[in-house]
């Protein structure tokens, strides 16, 4: 058992190397966000099998944080993108001509 | 019983990295933005919830699987969210998709 959760580490880890790759030579902004955001959720997961491979469960505490600031963080970054300014009001596509 | 719930366990985790791994070659291979997106939202919901599922199935009824839960939860309902919120910023920017320009440009690309 303790095999498959190591199989399952090692095949994250190269999700990671591969999600890291796409994010250093990817063309527009919206692919290295899209990398940071597949990045974040392999992270989880690693927390979470190394969790259970070490034998400490209060590695997921760590996961749910990683998880929302991950989601958030991209939420925030496309908006920073889109206005140039996190506190800008919203609304602003469908009146723009 | 305990040999079979290690059984489907490791079947899941397996079935969870191989999507995983799917989805992170995809993203680094596709020719498209929006395709690479869609390759990479099959790592952000099949992938990870199988591997959530597969650990569930270890931990048993404890706190730990109620964690599990959450975690799938959250990813369950943000991650797309997030894939949404992300294409919509992009077609809005004026990122084509690459069949609309190779096809025969306005005439069939919207029905």
């Amino acid at each position: 058992m303790s095999l498959v959760l190591a199989g399952a580490t090692l095949a994250l880890i190269v999700c990671t190397l591969l999600a890291l790759l796409r994010a250093a030579l990817g063309p527009t902004v919206f692919d290295r966000l899209q990398a940071a955001n597949t990045v974040g959720t392999s992270a989880m997961m690693l927390l979470a099998l190394f969790g259970f491979l070490f034998g400490r469960p209060e590695f997921l505490d760590l996961a749910i944080t990683y998880g929302l600031l991950n989601v958030i963080g991209v939420i925030a970054v496309l908006k920073f993108f889109r206005q140039g300014d996190l506190g800008a009001a919203g609304a602003s596509t469908e009146k723009k001509p | 019983m305990s040999l079979l719930v290690d059984i489907a366990s490791a079947l899941c985790l397996i079935a969870g990295a191989f999507f995983c791994l799917v989805g992170a070659w995809g993203l680094l291979r596709m020719p498209d933005f929006y395709t690479r997106v869609h390759a990479a939202s099959v790592l952000e919901t099949l992938g990870a919830d199988l591997i959530l599922l597969g650990l569930a199935l270890q931990a048993g009824l404890t706190l730990v699987a109620v964690k599990l839960l959450m975690i799938g939860l959250l990813i369950f309902f943000a991650s797309p969210t997030a894939s949404h919120a992300l294409v919509r910023a992009a077609l809005l920017s004026g990122i084509k998709p690459l069949l609309a320009t190779a096809d025969s440009g306005e005439a069939s690309s919207k029905p």
